[in-house]
């Protein structure tokens, strides 16, 4: 097993300044907008954004929400393990707002699927976008493609993409993890 | 621990600790889903539930269908009185006629204590006790300690009196393996007639007089008198178990400190508690309900994970 740097803490850093810039420009005041970040690694950048938007731009109120989609997800009884849930905290609704889902790393498809599934429980939203720390191309089995992306890599199907962040792995780095 | 240990839920003799501790950090992600506007989640789409009833239910056999129906799985509903058992079809007849239309899960409730244990050994299913004679109710002993741990904060510790009926009682005996093994302290409290015999052999307390027991403890089960279990007197009168046993907000004002009562349902208002007690805010009748959907709703989620 071999990892190599995909992108550093200063890059991290930049790019996500960069997401934060496009949301804005995109979303202005974000009165009718809303940022839901997907449990558990999507959350952080979805923290992240939230608080440069607010420090750095001076956005005076964003509402952020968490998002679980364990009871969505369309591998439940497929794998060994019992899928185990955590927890959901969205306390506004969402009908008639622009939703932007917020994940890590975006493969698959599968779920941001299942995220868009969840979604209908809180109601009809007007618009929904999709912002992506990492986009790994050419390994969709579904036709999502994120309207914000933060780095495009190329990685097959038995590599990795691992994403820690400081609050909770002590640093912030991103590696591409080959067995 | 992400995996519950066993593959029924037959009493809570068979669980371990972490077992409860993963059916209630589950319940509390239901719990949320059950307050949302729209309170269902797919993940039981391709799973099919029977729930038979051998002995009559109201609401055991409502908080399952509605948490069957939460997780989007298909329910059959099937009472022994509508059907052939009154023709004289054997148990693992009926049960496997049921399967062989492809359901996955059984909920039962019989009134023979060990059918469910019984069953779980002949057919191809995952079994559900949702009430074995006077054996066990776990879902009802797990949504008991989940009401606890909801309003105190934790069962650890703390202090039970299960009040009546405990000879006949499942619902006592479940909560009793329940208590014990999530660390709580219990006694048990009613007529010398109702107590059985080797109680102290479950690791718990006898108390004669109520007062004592309730100023003992922290919170208060009390438990229904099951007037068609009672095939002989085990009491003179119903007035006079009200009097020794019946607790009224007199006798909760006498005491130094605020506990909490629990009843399993259905009230015999003015037996066990009187209206003014069951409808007072120390109750956490209706909690416990509602958290019997996100109990069931757990329990049927992770026995599912486990189909393959």
């Amino acid at each position: 097993m071999s990892q190599k740097i995909l992108l550093s803490s200063k890059e991290i850093h930049i790019i996500l300044h960069r997401l934060a810039c496009q949301l804005l420009e995109n979303h202005l005041d974000f009165t009718n907008t809303v940022l839901i970040g997907i449990q558990p690694r999507g959350i952080f950048v979805a923290e992240r954004l939230c608080d440069i938007l607010k420090t750095k731009y001076g956005v005076a109120h964003i509402d952020l929400g968490v998002l679980d989609i364990t009871f969505y997800r369309d591998d439940f009884r497929r794998g060994d393990k019992t899928l185990e849930a955590t927890k959901t905290k969205i306390n506004f609704l969402i009908e008639d707002k622009n939703v932007v889902l917020i994940d890590d790393v975006l493969y698959t498809g599968r779920s941001i699927n299942a995220a868009l599934t969840a979604l209908q429980s809180f109601g009809r939203p007007a618009e929904v976008e999709l912002l992506t720390l990492i986009d790994r191309r050419f390994s969709r089995h579904l036709p999502i493609q994120p309207n914000y992306r933060g780095r495009q890599v190329d990685a097959i199907d038995g590599e990795k993409v691992k994403v820690l962040w400081k609050e909770n792995d002590g640093k912030d780095i991103i590696y591409l993890i080959k067995k | 621990m992400s995996e519950l240990s066993v593959h029924h839920l037959l009493g809570i003799k068979y669980l371990k600790e972490s077992d409860i501790q993963l059916i209630f950090e589950t319940a509390d992600h239901f719990k949320e889903v059950i307050n949302r506007s729209i309170k269902k989640v797919p993940s039981l789409r391709d799973i099919t539930i029977a729930n038979i009833f051998f002995e009559n239910s109201t609401r055991t056999k409502l908080s399952f269908e509605l948490a069957e129906k939460r997780l989007s799985a298909d329910v059959l509903n099937f009472s022994a009185s509508q059907s052939s058992v009154t023709k004289g079809e054997t148990l693992i007849d009926t049960v496997n006629n049921i399967l062989a239309m492809k359901v996955d899960m059984v909920v039962m409730r019989h009134p023979n204590p060990g059918a469910g244990i019984f069953l779980s050994k002949h057919v191809n299913a995952a079994i559900i006790n949702a009430g074995d004679g006077a054996h066990e109710h776990p879902t009802q002993a797990l949504l008991d300690s989940y009401s606890i741990r909801e309003k105190l904060g934790d069962v650890a510790n703390k202090n039970v009196l299960i009040v009546g009926d405990i000879l006949h009682s499942r619902v006592a005996l479940s909560n009793i393996f329940a208590l014990k093994l999530q660390g709580a302290n219990v006694k048990v409290c009613g007529p010398k007639t109702l107590i059985p015999k080797h109680i102290g052999s479950l690791g718990v307390g006898v108390v004669s007089d109520l007062k004592t027991g309730l100023e003992w403890c922290d919170v208060a089960n009390m438990l229904r008198i099951q007037n068609e279990r009672l095939d002989i007197s085990y009491f003179p009168t119903t007035r006079e178990y009200t009097k020794q046993f019946g607790v009224n907000k007199g006798l909760l004002n006498s005491l130094d400190k605020e506990i909490v009562i629990m009843h399993p349902g259905p009230i015999n208002r003015g037996v066990e508690i009187t209206s003014d007690v069951a409808d007072s805010k120390q109750t956490i009748i209706l909690n416990q309900v509602e958290n019997g959907v996100a109990i069931r709703m757990a329990v049927l989620y992770l026995l599912a994970s486990k189909i393959k």
